[in-house]
């Protein structure tokens, strides 16, 4: 009998159905536990990626729990495609509605910090300004600018301290306090940073992103957080090599 | 049938490693007697960052293997048209010396399971093989190579041994053959046959690279032993053995160490390619395995 794709897919995503018929040891005897192989390959690939896409969250929650979760994610979200540093967009979402974990609200926000992190990793390069081209210009005209930024560089905000969070668990930060955090990923060179954003800063970024000008852009930030530091988001965006270009539309 | 004739270059007869980035220091710094390097295609199609730095770099310092690990080659289904684009732009700016992928499949209405799956040998799956191979060749305008998988099972309805299966796909889509000895050690023991007659009976002509890797041991329902492929091991004796026998059955062949899982530093993998070096040696001196 022939054994189809279909079912041998089938029964080593679900370990509870029988293994198909028509395989065997070459001696006879039905292949029983050497179908298992697959079986044990698949669901360790899948959940060693997941592992080593989400490293925080496998700490916050421990490996064993972290494992029996990735189980149940990877059966019901395998990969789409073999490009398998994307594997896992769905996973913030299904920590989100997995009830036994309702009550860690922040882990979903965490695993998009890391998501991004990945993304950034991937990111396509860009040659950022240099810094000494924003003094160039003549002060006057500065509210005018408008920037485009790194395809490296993204924007999370939570109600968590996602950040502390990260940084708690994989740089010796301190114990998270119980804040909401604003987030950017930065990438100066390869490897991506999360930064936490002052009160402001996301509003500003995220101005500057859809295209408005610097002047606009720190009007929206001033009418949110009063105390907005202009100066410092600034540094914070050419230190960390997040602009791509800078221009003064005539 | 794809021209094979115009594939210009070829790996050298020398050993090879697959390349890890934490490697990277150390090949840049001294690769000893490492000629060359096989990276997997599928991490390398990101946009940018240090992956794709890295290997424009090595690229100009080494002949490059790319080597596919996620087409599903031996799939019921049509190839992802989106993958051999994604294959066809890698191949396209790096211009690797070589490029290679599985007798298997791994994607399967929609979901890739990130495995080397196996597939019966039938008449019906040589065609379709073929025409896979054929689809892929004339995307990206060169020779592949096709590896042997390690098998844990057989299928009853294979009709086909494998090296007359590989042997036949060679012919009809011109491609060339990539040949893994533990693979082949790996399926001999699991399948209870004699790997050094399925190498005698191997088109060794159409090879063009070796590959070697370890193993690990575990036993199936019966107490028999069941070996499963790991490339996380050290390469042993028996296949270091098989080895030599192909060699004296082919000549001088490039020979890849693959080490993936369980990564070693730099010395021990490159005493791995010492020992493929000695080997080599002793092909080329005459001296008879």
């Amino acid at each position: 009998m022939s054994v189809t794709q279909s079912d041998f897919r089938g029964a080593i995503m679900d370990g509870g159905k029988d293994r198909p018929e028509g395989l065997s040891d070459a001696k006879g005897h039905p292949a029983g536990r050497r179908f298992d192989v697959y079986r044990n390959n698949v669901a360790v690939s899948l959940t060693d990626a997941l592992a080593t896409g989400f490293p925080t969250i496998a700490k916050l929650i421990g490996t064993e729990n972290f494992n029996a979760i990735a189980g149940v994610f990877l059966r019901q979200s395998p990969p789409s495609s073999p490009m398998m540093m994307h594997y896992g967009e769905g996973f913030p979402e299904f920590l989100e509605g997995f009830e036994p974990l309702a009550h860690l609200g922040y882990l979903a926000d965490v695993a998009r910090l890391e998501l991004a992190m990945r993304r950034a990793y991937h990111a396509a390069d860009a040659e950022p300004i240099n810094p000494d081209a924003l003094s160039a210009l003549p002060p006057e005209r500065l509210t005018e600018l408008v920037m485009t930024f790194a395809p490296a560089v993204s924007l999370l905000r939570s109600p968590w301290p996602i950040h502390a969070i990260w940084a708690f668990n994989m740089q010796d930060g301190p114990k998270p306090q119980g804040i909401s955090q604003d987030v950017i990923i930065l990438r100066p060179g390869f490897d991506p940073e999360p930064h936490a954003l002052n009160a402001g800063a996301y509003e500003f970024i995220t101005a500057l992103m859809a295209g408005g000008t610097l002047g606009a852009a720190a009007a929206v930030a001033t009418d949110d957080a009063p105390n907005f530091d202009l100066s410092a988001t600034l540094g914070l965006l050419l230190t960390g090599n997040a602009l791509n270009s800078i221009d003064l539309p005539s | 049938m794809f021209d094979s004739q115009s594939t210009p270059s070829k790996l050298p007869n020398r050993p090879g490693v697959g390349y890890k980035p934490q490697h990277y220091a150390d090949l840049i710094e001294d690769p000893g007697t490492v000629s060359w390097l096989e990276i997997h295609a599928e991490n390398y199609m990101g946009d940018g960052g240090r992956p794709i730095a890295q290997l424009r770099q090595l690229s100009e310092r080494f002949p490059i293997s790319v080597h596919g690990v996620g087409l599903s080659i031996g799939g019921e289904g049509a190839l992802d048209a989106d993958h051999l684009a994604r294959l066809k732009h890698l191949v396209d700016w790096l211009n690797p010396t070589v490029f290679s992928e599985h007798l298997a499949w791994s994607t399967h209405d929609g979901a890739f399971l990130n495995d080397l799956l196996p597939l019966p040998y039938t008449d019906a799956t040589l065609q379709r093989v073929c025409d896979h191979i054929n689809q892929l060749q004339d995307t990206i305008n060169r020779q592949m190579m096709l590896e042997n998988p390690s098998s844990y099972l057989a299928f009853d309805e294979s009709t086909w041994s494998e090296p007359d299966f590989l042997r036949e796909v060679a012919s009809r889509t011109g491609c060339g053959l990539l040949l893994d000895v533990n693979n082949v050690f790996v399926s001999a023991t699991n399948l209870n046959y004699d790997p050094r007659a399925y190498i005698n009976e191997y088109p060794l002509e159409c090879v063009g690279e070796i590959h070697l890797g370890g193993h690990d041991e575990d036993e199936d329902d019966h107490g028999k032993p069941l070996l499963i492929d790991s490339h996380g091991a050290p390469i042993v004796d028996p296949v270091w053995a098989l080895l030599d026998h192909t060699l004296s059955l082919s000549g001088e062949k490039p020979i890849l160490i693959e080490w993936d899982t369980d990564v070693p530093d730099w010395a021990t993998l490159h005493d791995e390619a010492l020992r493929a070096d000695a080997a080599l040696a002793k092909i080329a001196t005459g001296v008879a395995a």
